[in-house]
């Protein structure tokens, strides 16, 4: 039984479903019932056509729950009259999932939830795990999420926009339980890429790619953060840095920016320098600049000032730092690395305290809860 | 999705408005309050909010490290007027905001005269993964 393979069909087949015009709600619970009968039925008898064959199973058991559904005998009518369905074409038909699941009328968590369900094929229990949450509240979320966008159409496309945001918080979700939330959205993403052409559609993959690619490097064997300057470069995954930059390249040459672009250009920027020194900063300032005309986001000053004191200094640095809203989170610890590379030990060490007690996770604290010790330290000497 | 934790102190807190021992109040206050915030955590896992719900008894024991080979002290010190924690609820919710909305809701639970009590809960947010990409 491949479970991977009937995960791999579930979405296209749901969005058959939906895409012949049944509810969301009932074009899930057809193709539920016919993954178990799938489940049941192919070890003894694989079916040739896998696709056409959870298609056809699906199809005949929301007929069968239409039927006996009194209350439903309009819409019995209804689909009686429809032609009987044609062998599964090779349309993705899973596109119209994602914006179905990514509806702006769905609050970002319950996008994320349906979005991993719908077009990832996750369990509802597999999504709980990840997001280490009770079976039972991720169950409501995303029978709330399907009552939401039931009733929708989609014969519109929607917004590409909220699609990329939610993979994008699926990606930054990080991993925990057995689903690997970044490798799953970067399955996804790559998906939604190969289904449309899209140049933000592709920056936001590159940009996963290149985030992915430093993952091993990222932490100590016991869990702490290790900040880029030190990461071990050896063990970026290059073949992933090779295919982020390509599918970038590609997508800056079609002249549309967006933040996703930008972003992902940065990260390529990092993972093109051999050593940390090596890395063009000068190219990283200019890439925050088109970040910031791009987004006016506030945290893109900020990032923009760490950069800044790279490439032209500490004082230039903490310059352009004085412009940038002191309230933000992090604001102390870029302060803190501005202080003690322009020398001022004493301070560095206690704005380092400082944005350890802001520090929003706990591997963050940590690592700035060592910084701090790490001047004090030299301070006794 | 953050998830923070709602905490309910015996003692320690500000005192709450409505502020009358429980073993003052009627059996059918008493329900009431205890149904409300059974009806409260209901809600919140139909909206997908709830994470976990458990209360602590009033009486904790300290307990310490004292030496290889050694059994435990445990007498001491006590917890009298400071910190001592009812009991907690975890939520997992959109925003800061709707953590202060859910927990202001649940301060709102029925009292003595069936009035809210107006009890302060503290509430503290969870310390989570760092994101893989930092903006």
């Amino acid at each position: 039984m491949d479970e991977t393979l009937l995960r791999s069909l579930t979405p296209s087949v749901l969005g058959i479903l939906v895409r012949r015009g049944i509810d969301f709600a009932a074009a899930e619970d057809a193709v539920q019932d016919a993954l178990v009968e799938a489940v049941r039925v192919w070890p003894d008898d694989p079916p040739r056509d896998p696709k056409g064959w959870l298609t056809t199973v699906a199809w005949r058991r929301f007929l069968d729950a239409a039927r006996a559904d009194a209350a439903r005998r309009r819409r019995e009518d209804l689909v009686d009259e429809e032609p009987a369905p044609g062998p599964a074409s090779t349309v993705d038909d899973t596109l119209q999932l994602y914006f179905l699941c990514a509806n702006p009328s769905l609050t970002p968590s319950s996008a994320v939830a349906l979005t991993l369900r719908a077009v990832g094929g996750l369990t509802t229990r597999q999504i709980a795990h990840a997001y280490l949450v009770p079976e039972a509240t991720m169950a409501q979320r995303i029978s709330r999420a399907k009552r939401t966008v039931s009733g929708l159409r989609f014969d519109r496309p929607g917004d590409v926009a909220t699609v990329l945001r939610v993979l994008y918080l699926v990606f930054n979700e990080g991993y925990s339980g057995d689903v690997d939330l970044a490798a799953e959205a970067i399955r996804l993403t790559r998906q939604l890429a190969a289904a449309i052409d899209h140049p933000e559609v592709a920056g936001l993959l590159a940009l996963m790619l290149l985030h992915h690619a430093r993952r091993a490097a990222r932490t100590a064997p016991d869990g702490s953060l290790v900040p880029l300057a030190e990461q071990d470069r050896s063990r970026w995954d290059t073949r992933s840095i090779a295919e982020g930059v390509e599918i970038l390249q590609a997508a800056l040459a079609r002249d549309r920016l967006g933040e996703f672009q930008a972003q992902a250009a940065i990260a390529a920027l990092h993972a093109d320098a051999p050593t940390a020194a090596e890395t063009d900063w000068v190219q990283i300032v200019e890439w925050y600049d088109e970040l910031a005309r791009l987004t006016g986001n506030p945290v893109v000053r900020l990032n923009r000032a760490v950069a800044v004191g790279e490439a032209d200094g500490p004082r230039a640095g903490l310059t352009a730092l004085a412009t940038v809203d002191d309230t933000l989170p992090r604001y102390t610890a870029v302060a803190a690395y501005l202080h003690e590379r322009d020398g001022n030990l004493a301070k560095a060490a206690r704005l380092y305290t400082e944005a350890a007690q802001q520090a929003p996770n706990l591997a963050e604290r940590d690592h700035l809860t060592r910084q701090a010790a790490r001047l004090n330290a030299l301070g006794r000497r | 999705m953050a998830k923070y934790l709602l905490l309910k102190h015996y003692r320690g807190a500000p005192a709450a408005v409505n502020d009358v021992p429980m073993a003052e109040w009627t059996p059918a206050e008493i329900s009431a309050h205890v149904q409300y915030m059974r009806d409260f955590a209901a809600r919140l896992e139909d909206t997908g909010e709830f994470v976990d719900a458990q209360a602590l008894a009033p009486e904790g024991t300290f307990v310490r490290y004292d030496g290889e080979g050694r059994p435990p002290v445990t007498d001491g010190p006590f917890a009298e007027t400071k910190d001592l924690i009812a009991g907690w609820m975890v939520i997992d919710v959109d925003s800061h905001e709707r953590a202060v909305e859910l927990a202001g809701e649940l301060s709102a639970a029925p009292g003595a005269g069936g009035k809210p009590i107006h009890e302060w809960l503290e509430l503290r947010p969870f310390l989570s993964e760092p994101p893989t990409i930092e903006e």
